[in-house]
């Protein structure tokens, strides 16, 4: 079956979702996504969503542009981030008037808090001297990601958006360098949908699922960036992944840094509260990236406790705070605990070890969200990319608490605008029957494979690999190990073999696919980490401990090569007004 | 530990009917969400088994099934707080069409969500460069109701959605009540229009069975409540 539609929207988290709102009436949209829109991710995210609003105390959006960039450990491009940070005001603003349910301050305004890097400075008149913590996370109680998706989803419905629920995308149509559609199947029964478009959006998510500890979702197989990897396009900084400090024990599940930001402290087996020693200024509101070093340092020295698993973790103390506060700032955390570790957080400290959170890295865009055909910048036709699939780079090495949610509305929105100007022009490519080929090759394929190999032992495999050696620390040796496990793995799943061979709801033959998804991100991942000898943000190499901004003040541009190694090149930063200096904080 | 199994099994390429299969799994840890357990099972044991699932702790509202009777979310509860003495029971949500196994059409429950215009509607322009004002205490009226996940766990435990497909039912009035009660909203009639019809929320007998099933503990029924009072003291 062939559908039409001027624009498509692949996925219906948050960047998808604002995309959607923002295509005019007179074009046709429609919105893909593999699960419902309100399954999607961003419902998970707590803690809030930064903007320099001034509801609490005085602040301004370039002390949010400069957190951001020595958040990022000057990988970010500051251009970039000048834009998402200005934006943010009127963004977080327009989610207001949308409907959005925010926690309120005593005027009335929109609440906002403490989050772990965002500050400004001490004294007004020294800009680049002393800085302190600053409150500029606005809030939902700990569900601002929730109440952010069911938002912008309840605008996508006022707006009689249409969705295609449940369908699979499985190819993205290429001709000359232009994007002329996808092609999808429905899971509920398995047909192929051919779908023409003049502009196409990527808005699909991480892949947090190639690690064995994560807060991600199951669905969080970073499909579209492995579809735009297979279409010969580049992924952009794939060695930076970030680990979330604060994730349950055993679980990985995110305990939100707002949970810091209200004054909980992070304490080794000792009682110490050892983020003291590493951040003596911010201490526990420090950026994730050193938090999670400074927990697994601890741990490596001793001062962590061994769980019955067999792994270590550190300890999360909220229980100063009072139920009070607790229960209202912090409720759906401490449940997450009560529920499942059986810990009482008003009166006991949380198990908590880092858990892989979110991609810095991803399908290179520009600010316009334009998908870019390589490293000098060129942009592909018609073809679209935000929210944490893309790589603009406003994130860089490390994504500061809250930057995520911004990130989904700014470029979300942007991306929508950009479209609407690209269809003022673009005509329909031609599009025939054919072009459903690859994918129903590729179901047959699955069907008819016969070997005796099986998708879960490849994916633990491949999740315990990268957890061992692409992690929070990185060496060479490790990386090494990896790229030897990563060929056997893959060779492997060309032996694997279905049970279920039905066409209905056949959630086998998805997970068939989102594996092989997860192997190509976790091949422009470990390549680029194994290539990048330095430490930047949540890249730390222990061969290469310090930063090498002679060298390395650039972005990494992976392209696939099929029966051989990605080929890497590389695009410098954009630097404007903040030159590199050290991270201290 | 070791537990027993029955899960109910449905492929309509091949069954007639749903019927349950027995599952005996050796060597589990009690503090493992069903979810685990299901997941045990498709990765280890029978690919075939096929339900929804995403996030794993409660907030994506896709694993919603009936366990032991009572609708719960799988990845929300874990061996120890059941009864593992006994085999455990697990089924699709009632009331809702089996796509296959564990798997039901979710297409009614949605339809009925989007009956209640479940967004804001204000025709009066905001502010031009701020938000709208609202005390802290108004928002946090809202709370309870927007933390609804949509998992249906509520809808589908409903006896009055059993007898009468029609129906509202109670996730779609607690969406209501969460833009009713907003200080931002104007819509409050055209939306207790809706509600007050004879598929409306007058079929809902305050039974208690959704504040039972409702696995983010949302006071349903108490929700509900405040709506029919609205409703029942309108002056036309």
């Amino acid at each position: 079956m062939i559908h039409s539609y001027d624009v498509v929207i692949v996925g219906a988290g948050g960047a998808g979702l604002r995309a959607a709102v923002e295509i005019p009436k007179e074009y046709s949209c429609a919105v893909i996504s593999k699960v419902f829109p309100p399954r999607s991710h961003t419902g998970t995210a707590q803690g809030g969503v930064c903007a320099a609003l001034s509801n609490m105390e005085e602040d301004s959006w370039e002390n949010h542009v400069f957190d951001t960039v020595k958040g990022s450990d000057y990988l970010g491009d500051q251009d970039s981030i000048e834009v998402m940070c200005k934006d943010a005001i009127r963004a977080i603003i327009e989610l207001e008037h949308m409907g959005m349910p925010f926690s309120r301050n005593e005027e009335g305004k929109i609440a906002q808090r403490y989050f772990g890097g965002h500050t400004k400075p001490a004294d007004q008149n020294d800009p680049y001297g002393k800085r302190i913590p600053v409150k500029r996370s606005c809030y939902s109680a700990d569900r601002t990601g929730h109440v952010m998706l069911h938002t912008l989803f309840e605008n996508t419905i006022k707006n009689q958006v249409t969705f295609f629920s449940e369908y699979f995308v499985t190819d993205l149509l290429m001709e000359n360098g232009v994007c002329k559609g996808v092609v999808a199947f429905d899971i509920a029964n398995l047909e192929v949908h051919i779908f023409k478009a003049k502009a196409v959006m990527f808005a699909t998510g991480g892949y947090g699922r190639v690690f064995r500890i994560t807060s991600n979702a199951h669905v969080g197989t970073g499909d579209g960036m492995a579809l735009v990897y297979n279409a010969g396009l580049p992924l952009e900084d794939m060695e930076f992944f970030q680990f979330h400090p604060t994730g349950l024990w055993k679980l990985g599940i995110l305990v939100s840094e707002a949970a810091r930001g209200e004054g909980g402290i992070l304490k080794n087996k000792d009682g110490e509260r050892f983020m003291a020693r590493y951040a003596p200024t911010v201490m526990d509101l420090a950026p994730r990236d050193m938090v999670s070093r400074s927990i697994i340092n601890e741990i490596r020295e001793g001062r962590g406790i061994r769980g019955s698993d067999g792994t270590d973790y550190v300890l999360l103390d909220v229980s100063h705070l009072g139920k009070e506060v607790i229960d209202e700032k912090l409720p759906e955390i401490t449940g997450f605990a009560r529920t499942y570790l059986g810990v009482e957080p008003t009166k006991e400290p949380i198990p908590i070890q880092p858990t892989a959170h979110y991609a810095m890295g991803g399908i290179p865009t520009n600010v316009n969200c334009e998908v870019l055909l390589n490293e000098k910048g060129d942009i592909v036709k018609g073809l679209y990319a935000a929210g944490e699939c893309a790589c603009v780079s406003v994130h860089g090495a490390n994504r500061l608490g809250t930057n995520s949610l911004l990130d989904l509305v700014v470029f979300g929105r942007r991306g929508g605008k950009a479209i609407s100007e690209y269809l003022k022009t673009a005509k329909f490519l031609e599009v025939d029957e054919s072009a459903a080929k690859k994918t129903n090759e590729f179901i047959s394929w699955l069907f008819s494979s016969n070997g005796n190999e099986k998708i879960s032992d490849i994916r633990t495999e491949l999740q315990n690999a990268m957890m061992e050696n692409c992690g929070v620390f990185r060496t060479e040796e490790g990386l090494k190990k990896m790229i030897d496990k990563l060929e056997e793995l893959k060779k492997r799943y060309r032996n694997i073999s279905l049970q279920d061979k039905s066409k209905v709801f056949n959630t086998e033959l998805v997970e068939a696919i989102e594996l092989e998804n997860l192997l190509k991100n976790a091949e422009a991942t470990v390549y680029g980490a194994y290539q990048r000898q330095e430490s930047r943000g949540a890249h730390s190499r222990e061969d290469f401990p310090k930063r090498d901004d002679n060298s390395w003040m650039k972005h990494t541009f992976a392209f696939q090569k099929f029966e051989s190694s990605p080929e890497l090149k590389y695009k410098p930063v954009v630097v404007t007004k903040y030159q590199p200096m050290e991270r201290k904080y | 530990m070791d537990i027993q199994l029955k899960i109910l099994r449905f492929n309509p390429e091949k069954d007639k009917q749903p019927y349950f299969q027995d599952f005996n799994l050796k060597n589990v840890s009690d503090d493992w969400r069903l979810l685990d357990v299901l997941h045990e099972i498709k990765w280890n044991y029978d690919g075939t088994l096929t339900f929804r699932r995403s996030c794993a702790h409660g907030i994506c509202g896709s694993d919603g099934m009936k366990i032991n009777g009572r609708n719960r979310l799988a990845c929300s509860l874990l061996l120890k707080d059941i009864n593992t003495k006994k085999p455990i029971t697990i089924e699709p949500l009632p009331a809702l069409p089996i796509i296959k196994d564990l798997v039901v059409d979710m297409t009614n429950f949605f339809d009925k969500y989007e009956v209640v215009k479940p967004y804001l509607i204000n025709n009066s322009p905001p502010p031009p460069d701020g938000e709208r004002l609202q005390s802290n205490e108004d928002a946090e009226k809202l709370f309870e109701s927007a933390k609804c996940i949509l998992c249906a766990c509520c809808t589908t435990s409903c006896p009055s959605t059993w007898t009468n497909e029609n129906y509202i039912g109670p996730a779609a009035l607690v969406k209501a009540y969460r833009f009713i009660y907003d200080t931002r909203d104007e819509g409050a009639d055209e939306r207790m229009d809706i509600l007050d019809t004879p598929d409306g929320i007058w079929r809902c007998h305050t039974i208690f069975n959704c504040v039972e099933a409702c696995p983010k503990e949302i006071n349903i029924t108490w929700h509900i409540s405040q709506l029919k009072k609205k409703i029942s003291s309108r002056e036309y």
